[in-house]
This record gives structure tokens, C-alpha cells and sequence, in this order.
């Protein structure tokens, strides 16, 4: 293996390294002071940037004998793994009370070493191994707080879904597999052609239970309210944003690179998936009156209008507002699911109502969810109204008129529920006029999350850039 | 000059937040001076402004050169008005606010991004950047309406905020669709308008104009579109249903003649009669309803359906005669009404929700016009004024109202002769309707419950009395009103383009 080479995997040894250290740090802090531990995952993440970023320069390439990629693709997905866990893990310095704090940081860690590994992978092999690292990471985290019911429940639930979606989806690379005799993507790409449809067909299904689980995609998504609800605030964060794109970089991966949509013609079912998947999460977020729940559907619907980008990936605005979409939605989610930590752990509440009267308790944390839910709407100037005009940019590009109209629905539906919590926090009167306290981690978290979907929706131009330069190395 | 009319009471707000809970005087001399101060530019603006040269004051910068969006700004007889009357009514509204006291602080902050995001419409020559100030404006009014209105606020906020937003989300699409029609592809609306992307598509051009009618249709609003208007404006406070009524509703109109027309002539066309009979059934509809209310405020708030319909009415017409130039004559004229309108229904309405909230919200506290009677003995200055507002409104010769609707009229009767004939009994309907309410409040013998009201005080008349002015002097003299407009309208009928 040649310095390049090793080089080119830098971030993922030395993510691996980190949750290593993390581990060891661990048994050397106190009990009390094990924030130190995550201040140090945090960090570690974020010094991760470095060499990710260095790489945005470079040619694609390939290392590992073909079956891992450095393309500008790849290292978009590694920044947004990086970037959301490193959120999440100061977010969670306040937030979880356990004897295992430490471990929690190097488990993320963990996570976030496969969501990149995820994002790289061209070797289904390697695909299904880093989705199963994640997954396995995932499970301990849902169920991490071994005292609470809700989040054994979350953790056990998470994983017989999670167990039988891998299953169908390793059958589908296996049929895969016995179609080409290759199990690299490129490779793939180039024997498919010449195989029979029917099994095409079926292994696309097969995988898209897989990928549609980890993004939470309807049909496959009846996992993620109740997990959301009963796992630790910041992990429902985590998973509704950093395993969500991590999914979708494998989707749109093997989607656009191994299967020729010109032969396979999967545009219109991703169209009624993502139309389907906006409905269903909308209309279920509508009665919901906790707020982790409402989160949960509302980042299935979320899920819906990021695959109209997939489903119009012809022109140059599908995959680059599927990459925007995410990016935006990263800080609003994370950050709308900062404050429903600190409400969770200063007022032990997770039920909408008893957001009453934030505005007066808590006005920055208040003001700044007023935003991620208007943001989340779609309403400019913010992140998610970006993501959302590329990707209805992209669907009448595509001649999608009628999911754009379905998208535009969705949109005015969701409203509804968004203001919900704006109306508890700013209509209705408080219980009591007691101020909630900030702790400070959080406040730095919620602030940086709160200035990315502003600055996002004011000046997307360099993540515009960004976003087509990653679409360009993915060979479209 | 025009980004600092449109950021400057954003510029104020962003620093009332900084200030202290507590200092309610301080704050609200911040609100009031920043707004002033934008108003104040506009008018010298106004002062700068040269007839017949089409759009001025531009400002060009490239914003998202990736996707072709500039920030544009730049505005002409049409907008020109219109930022005044916005400057003029955020201003007022404020003075008439100073005895807020309630979440002071947000109120004030929502109170200048509202008046940012309004002005930002009205200037905006990018459609990019036009979305973005007409979404702007939805927030601070549905808080405004939530928090400080009503009764039955929250109904009326969460109906107001769904129905705008479907509406400004079809407009999204059809914006987009002009962009990917376009060749090189823009968002600019000028750049747009020389293009003509969709002339000879009809299809897209019909889907394109049924997006942006929607968003109009509902925020003029157009019957059949009107039933978040009663709501809104009935349990908003006073300030912010003179805002509604006096700016917000002209955003609707304002995009009729600034994007339907010159961007989809043909399309407009084809559906001109349609729209001018919604517009009719506006006018009847609004003049009727009003007539059977006996909230005061309802009762405005119907009337502006009426009025809003002569606007479109006048609008049509205009689409109606699109290269026919043997109409190009009375496409003008129509249009000078449509747009003299505008501003005239801002001021003459504007003024008369000041009214009913002068009565309602520290005296009466009551608005069931039957419940009064011979006001008229005690208070004298609020008396006349309200006359002088009604009869702006229901068109009588000399104030305001009247120049907007003869001209309206005696423009569409050369394009629609038997829809303008039967709108005109819309005007005896408004006509019949403020009179009996002036007749019910203020003559006949008073009624004991209000021997002890006090006449307006200063406050109320230094935000009554301009208006009030305003209405006499353009209906006396509306020559350099009409200057500015019919300037613009002139190149937008005549050329057809």
C-alpha cells in the first residue's frame, strides 16, 4: 500500500483511532467530568475535517483494490457524517445522565467511522459491511438508556427491523452478485447490461428495502417513530440526520452508478416512493403531540421530498438539491432536535404543550425553533427552502410537474403542524414564568445549528458549488 | 436609496432585540425612527423620481451566480406609489400602536420585518428575491394576528398563514417553470419580460399563469378565494388590519400588473373574462355581505372585498385588450384606475380600520354598529373624520374613491361593456351600505350608553389626520398621482408587451 493510498483513507484511520482513544480516555476520567471525554470525540471529529476537506480538490480515485472511493461525492457524505455527529456529541454533554457517558461518545465515534466508510464504499461487499457496522452502533445507542423501558424497547425494536431490512438487502446483492460475478459497482454497471430484467428488478427491491429502512422510507418506515421516541434524544437526532444520509448516499450510489436507469427504468417508481413517503409522513405528523414523534414523521416526509431528487436526477439539479437538501436539513433537524434535549432534560418533557409560554422561559432557545420549524417548512430565508426549490426545480425540470404539485401539498400540510409548536411556544401562556436553563454545550450547538440554516438560506452559492462538484466525480 | 428603504426597519427591529426588556419608551422611539427614517427616503425618492423613464433606481448585484439570481432591485410608476403608501401606513400604524404594552418588544420586531418584507415586494425585480420578501411578510403577520388579536386570533392566524402559503407555493412552481423556459436561464422579472419564454407554449403558459393566480387570486383576495380575509382581519389588532387592508392585499393586485400581464399576455387574455367575472362576483358578493353586517369591522372588512374586485376588474380589462390596439386607449385608463385604486383603497381603508379600532380598542369595546347611534353629538372630529373615510370609499365625486373608480369603470366598459355595467350597481350597494352605517352610528338620538366618550386624542389624529388629507387632496387633484401611473401603465397596455 503506498503513502497515497493511505493517505486517502486518513479520516477513517483516524476516526478509528479517536473512538479508540475515547474508549481508553474514558476509564481515566472521573465519573462527573466525562463531558472532558466527549469534548475530546467532538474535537477529534471535527479535526477529521481537515484531511476530508483537502481531498475536495482531488480527481476521483479509487483505493483498497477498486472497492473504496475518494470522489468530491464520497467526501460531501463524510463532511455531513462528520459535521452531525460532532453536533450531536456536544449536544449530548448535558443531556445524558449515565455511568456509560464515555462509552456513548465512542459509540458515535464508531457511527460516524461507518457513515463514512458507507458513503466511500463501491464494493457491496464493503457496502454491507459498513451498513451493518452502523447499524450495530445504532442498535446499542437506541437502547443505551438500559434503565428506561421506552429505550430497551427502542433499542430491541430497532433492531429486528433493522436485522430483517439487511437481510432482504444482502439477498438483493446476492442476486446481484450471481447476475455479473462482480461485486464492484463500476464493474456492476458494465455487466448488467446484458443481464435478464426480472432479476434486475428483484434485486432493486431487495435493496431498496435496505436503503429505503435506513432513510427512513415508506413502506419501511414504521420503525422510526417509536424508536425516535424512546431512544436518547440525541441519538434520534443522530439517526434522523447522519444514518439518514449516509443511506442516501448508498442509494443514489448504487441507483445511479450500477443500475442504467436508461435499461432499468426506476424514475417513476422513486417518484410515487417519494410522493407516497411526503404523504404518509405528513398526514401521520399532523396528530402527533410529542415532539420527538412529530420529528420522527416529519423527517419521513422530509425523507419523501430528498428522493424527488433522485427520482429527477436528469439535469443538473436533482442530485445536487438531493446533496443541498440534506446539507440544509442537517442543521434544522439537528438543531429542532437540540431543543427538544433541553427541554427534555430541564423540564423532563418531550409532549408539545408543555412547550408553552418558551418564549418567555427560554427566548434564544424559543426564537431559534421558531426558525428550524419555519425552516422545515420551507419558508425562505433558511436552509430547508433551498433544498426544497432545488429539488422542485429539479421535478419540473424533469417534466414532474404533478410531484412538485404533490410536494407544494405537502408543504401547506406541514405548516400546520410546524406552527403548532411555533403557537405553543409563543401563544399559548405559560405555566409557569420560571426561566429554563441553557447549559452552555447545548447553547453552542443550538446556536451553530441556527446559524447554518440561516446562512445556508441567505448564501447557498458555495454549498451550490459544493454539492455540483460532488455530482460531477460521481460520473453523471 | 432602495435597499435602505427596505432594510432599514429591519436594521431597527434587529436592534430593538438587543434592548432592554424594560425600556418600552426607548423601544418604541427606535421602531418609530427607523420606520420613519424609510419613509422619509422614500419620500425623497419621490422627489428624485423622473417621470416617464421606466425602471429607476436599480441595484444589480450578483447574489447566486450558480443558479442565475441576482439581487435586483428598482422600481417604476407602479412601485413607486406603493412603497410610499407602505412607508406612510407602517408609520401611522406605529403612532397608533404607542399604546401597545403587551410583548412590547416582539411586537415592535415583527412590526419592521413586516414593513421590511413589504417594501421588499413591491421594490424586488428578481423573482428569487421577490419569493423570498413575499414569504417574509406571512410570519410576522401570522404572530402579529396570534398573538395580539382576538378572540378567535389563532383560527384566524393558522387560516391566514395556510392560505397565503398554498398560494405562494404555486407561485414557486410557476416561477420555476418560466426559468427552465427561459434561454439563458433567469430568474430576473425584467430580463423574464423581454424574453417572453413562454409565447407559443400554451399549455406551460396557462399552467405558469394559473400558479401565479392562485398566489395573487388569494392575497387580493378574489372571490372565490376571500374567506380568510373577514377572519384575518376581524381579529387582528387595529395595526395590523390596516396593514392587511391597506398593503398586503395589494401585493395580490400589485403582482397581477407586475408579472400576469407582461409576462403572460396571451394567457392572460384568454382568461381575462373569466377573471373579470370573479372579479364581478367580488364586487357584488362584497358589497352585499357587507351591507348584512353588523360588525364595524367585518363590515370594512367586506367592503375591501368589493373594492379589491373593482381593482381586478380594472386589471382585466387590461389582460382583455392585450394586442388589440384599438383597446390600447381604454387598457390604459383601466389600468390607471386599477393601480390609483390601490393606493386609494390603502389610504381610504387603512383609515377606516384606524376608525373602528379608535372606537373599539380603549373606548366601546364594542363594534356592533347597531349598538350605537347620534355619536355624532359627541364626538365631532371622530364623526367627521369617518364621514370623510366612508364617503372616500363609497365613491363620492371629489374624494379619492371616485377618480379611482370612474376611471376603472370608463376603462373596462370599453373592453367588457355589460360586466362593467352591471359592477357599477356594486357602487349604490357600497354606497347604500356606509351610509346606513353612518346613519346608525352617528345620527339619530344618542344612544345613553356613550354620553361619556371622549373625543380622538392626539395620538389618533396624528395618525388619522394625513389620511384624511390624502383622501381630499387626490380627489381634488390626483394629477401627479396619476402622472407617475399612467407612465408606467402606458408602456404595459400599450405595447402589449
Amino acid at each position: 500500500m503506498s503513502v497515497t493510498e493511505l493517505w486517502s483513507i486518513a479520516p477513517e484511520l483516524w476516526l478509528a483511532g479517536l473512538g479508540l482513544l475515547v474508549l481508553i480516555v474514558d476509564l481515566f476520567v472521573p465519573a462527573g467530568r466525562k463531558y472532558l471525554v466527549g469534548a475530546i470525540a467532538a474535537g477529534g471529529l471535527l479535526l477529521a475535517l481537515i484531511p476530508v476537506s483537502s481531498m475536495l480538490a482531488w480527481d476521483g480515485r479509487t483505493v483498497l483494490a477498486g472497492s473504496y472511493t475518494v470522489d468530491g461525492f464520497a467526501v460531501f457524505f463524510k463532511i455531513i457524517a462528520l459535521v452531525s455527529t460532532a453536533l450531536v456529541i456536544l449536544a449530548a454533554m448535558d443531556g445524558i445522565r449515565s455511568p456509560f457517558e464515555g462509552e456513548f461518545y465512542a459509540l458515535l465515534v464508531f457511527s460516524a467511522l461507518g457513515l463514512v466508510l458507507m458513503a466511500a464504499s463501491t464494493d457491496i461487499i464493503l457496502l454491507a459491511l459498513s451498513i451493518e457496522f452502523v447499524s450495530l452502533t445504532s442498535y446499542v445507542l437506541a437502547g443505551f438508556l438500559k434503565a428506561n423501558p421506552k429505550s430497551n424497547e427502542a433499542g430491541l425494536k430497532y433492531f429486528l427491523y433493522g436485522a430483517a431490512a439487511s437481510a432482504t438487502m444482502f439477498f438483493g446483492f446476492s442476486i446481484l452478485y450471481g447476475l455479473t460475478g462482480t461485486t464492484n459497482l463500476y464493474d456492476l454497471a458494465t455487466r448488467l447490461r446484458g443481464a435478464p430484467l426480472p432479476a434486475v428488478y428483484l434485486a432493486l427491491a431487495f435493496m431498496l428495502a435496505g436503503f429505503g429502512f435506513k432513510i427512513a422510507m415508506v413502506p419501511f418506515h414504521q420503525w422510526a417513530p417509536d424508536v425516535y421516541e424512546g431512544a436518547p434524544t440525541p441519538v434520534a437526532a443522530f439517526l434522523s440526520v447522519g444514518s439518514k444520509a449516509a443511506g442516501f448516499a448508498v442509494l443514489v450510489r448504487v441507483f445511479l452508478v450500477a443500475v442504467d436507469p436508461g435499461r432499468v427504468d426506476w424514475t417513476l417508481l422513486m417518484a410515487v416512493l417519494a410522493a407516497v413517503t411526503m404523504t404518509v409522513g405528513n398526514l401521520l405528523a399532523l396528530p402527533q403531540r410529542n415532539i420527538k414523534r412529530m420529528l420522527a414523521y416529519s423527517s419521513i416526509s422530509h425523507a419523501g421530498f430528498i428522493l424527488i431528487g433522485l427520482a429527477a436526477f436528469r439535469g443538473d439539479f436533482g442530485v445536487p438539491g438531493l446533496l443541498i437538501y440534506l446539507f440544509g436539513y442537517l442543521f434544522t433537524q439537528l438543531g429542532a432536535f437540540f431543543v427538544a434535549v433541553l427541554i427534555g432534560v430541564q423540564l423532563g418533557t418531550d409532549e408539545i404543550p408543555d412547550y408553552a409560554g418558551l418564549s418567555r422561559r427560554a427566548p434564544v432557545s424559543a426564537f431559534l425553533m421558531a426558525v428550524f420549524m419555519l425552516s422545515l417548512t420551507g419558508l425562505p430565508p433558511t436552509s430547508v427552502f433551498v433544498g426544497k426549490f432545488y429539488v422542485l426545480a429539479a421535478a419540473i425540470d424533469n417534466g414532474l410537474l404533478w410531484l412538485a404539485v404533490v410536494g407544494i401539498l405537502n408543504s401547506v400540510i406541514s405548516l400546520y403542524y410546524y406552527v403548532g409548536v411555533i403557537r405553543a411556544m409563543y401563544v399559548m401562556p405559560a405555566a409557569t414564568e420560571r426561566a429554563v436553563p441553557e447549559p452552555a454545550a447545548l447553547q453552542v450547538a443550538l446556536g451553530l445549528t441556527g446559524l447554518g440554516t440561516i446562512v445556508i438560506g441567505l448564501y447557498p452559492q458555495p454549498l451550490i458549488d459544493l454539492a455540483r462538484n460532488a455530482t460531477l466525480l460521481l460520473g453523471l | 436609496m432602495l435597499s435602505l428603504i427596505t432594510f432599514l426597519p429591519l436594521a431597527g427591529g434587529v436592534l430593538i432585540l438587543f434592548l432592554p426588556k424594560t425600556q418600552n419608551r426607548l423601544m418604541k422611539n427606535v421602531a418609530m425612527l427607523f420606520s420613519a427614517a424609510s419613509f422619509a427616503v422614500s419620500v425623497a425618492l419621490v422627489g428624485m423620481y423622473r417621470l416617464g423613464e421606466g425602471m429607476q433606481f436599480q441595484e444589480l448585484y450578483r447574489w447566486i451566480p450558480g443558479i442565475a439570481i441576482n439581487y435586483h432591485l428598482g422600481i417604476d410608476g407602479l412601485s413607486l406609489p406603493l412603497v410610499v403608501l407602505t412607508g406612510l401606513l407602517s408609520v401611522l400604524s406605529l403612532a397608533y400602536s404607542w399604546r401597545i404594552d403587551h410583548r412590547l418588544k416582539e411586537y415592535l420586531f415583527l412590526f419592521l420585518l413586516l414593513q421590511t418584507g413589504m417594501l421588499g415586494v413591491f421594490a424586488a425585480l428578481d423573482f428569487f428575491l421577490f419569493y423570498i420578501f413575499w414569504e417574509i411578510t406571512l410570519v410576522p403577520m401570522y404572530f402579529l394576528i396570534a398573538i395580539w388579536g382576538g378572540p378567535r386570533k389563532e383560527y384566524a392566524a393558522i387560516k391566514f398563514f395556510l392560505y397565503t402559503l398554498i398560494g405562494s407555493l404555486a407561485m414557486l412552481l410557476a416561477i420555476l417553470i418560466l426559468y427552465f423556459n427561459a434561454s439563458p436561464r433567469t430568474f430576473g422579472v425584467l430580463e423574464l419580460i423581454r424574453q417572453q419564454p413562454l409565447a407559443g407554449k400554451p399549455l406551460l403558459a396557462s399552467l405558469a399563469f394559473w400558479g401565479f393566480f392562485l398566489s395573487f387570486a388569494i392575497k387580493v383576495p378574489m372571490w372565490p378565494f376571500h374567506t380568510w380575509l373577514p377572519d384575518a382581519h376581524v381579529e387582528a389588532p387595529t395595526a395590523g388590519s390596516v396593514i392587511l387592508a391597506g398593503v398586503l392585499l395589494k401585493m395580490g393586485t400589485y403582482g397581477f400588473v407586475r408579472v400576469s400581464l407582461p409576462l403572460l399576455p396571451e394567457a392572460f387574455k384568454q382568461y381575462a373574462f373569466f377573471v373579470a367575472v370573479l372579479a364581478l362576483l367580488g364586487i357584488v358578493y362584497g358589497a352585499l355581505v357587507a351591507m348584512a353586517q353588523t360588525d364595524l369591522k367585518k363590515l370594512v372588512a367586506y367592503s375591501s372585498v368589493n373594492h379589491m374586485g373593482y381593482v381586478m376588474l380594472g386589471v382585466a380589462a387590461a389582460a382583455g385588450a392585450v394586442g388589440d390596439p384599438s383597446k390600447a386607449a381604454a387598457a390604459t385608463t383601466a389600468l390607471n384606475g386599477a393601480v390609483f385604486e390601490m393606493v386609494a383603497h390603502g389610504v381610504i381603508t387603512g383609515a377606516l380600520f384606524l376608525i373602528v379600532g379608535v372606537l373599539y380598542d380603549y373606548r366601546a369595546h364594542t363594534r356592533g354598529v347597531d349598538e350605537f347611534g347620534g355619536l355624532g353629538v359627541r364626538l365631532p372630529v371622530y364623526s367627521g373624520i369617518t364621514m370623510l373615510a366612508m364617503l372616500a370609499s363609497l365613491g363620492l365625486p371629489g374624494l379619492m374613491g371616485f377618480v379611482a373608480e370612474f376611471f376603472i369603470f370608463v376603462g373596462s366598459f370599453g373592453v367588457f361593456p355589460y360586466l362593467t355595467a352591471v359592477a357599477v350597481t356594486g357602487v349604490v350597494f357600497s354606497a347604500a351600505m356606509f351610509l346606513w352605517t353612518i346613519q346608525r352610528i352617528f345620527l339619530g338620538p344618542l344612544n345613553e350608553r356613550w354620553t361619556g366618550l371622549a373625543d380622538m386624542d392626539l395620538r389618533e389624529k396624528i395618525s388619522l389626520v394625513p389620511l384624511a388629507v390624502l383622501m381630499v387632496i387626490f380627489g381634488i387633484y390626483p394629477k401627479p398621482l396619476l402622472d407617475v401611473i399612467n407612465a408606467a401603465m402606458a408602456v404595459l397596455a400599450g405595447g402589449g408587451r
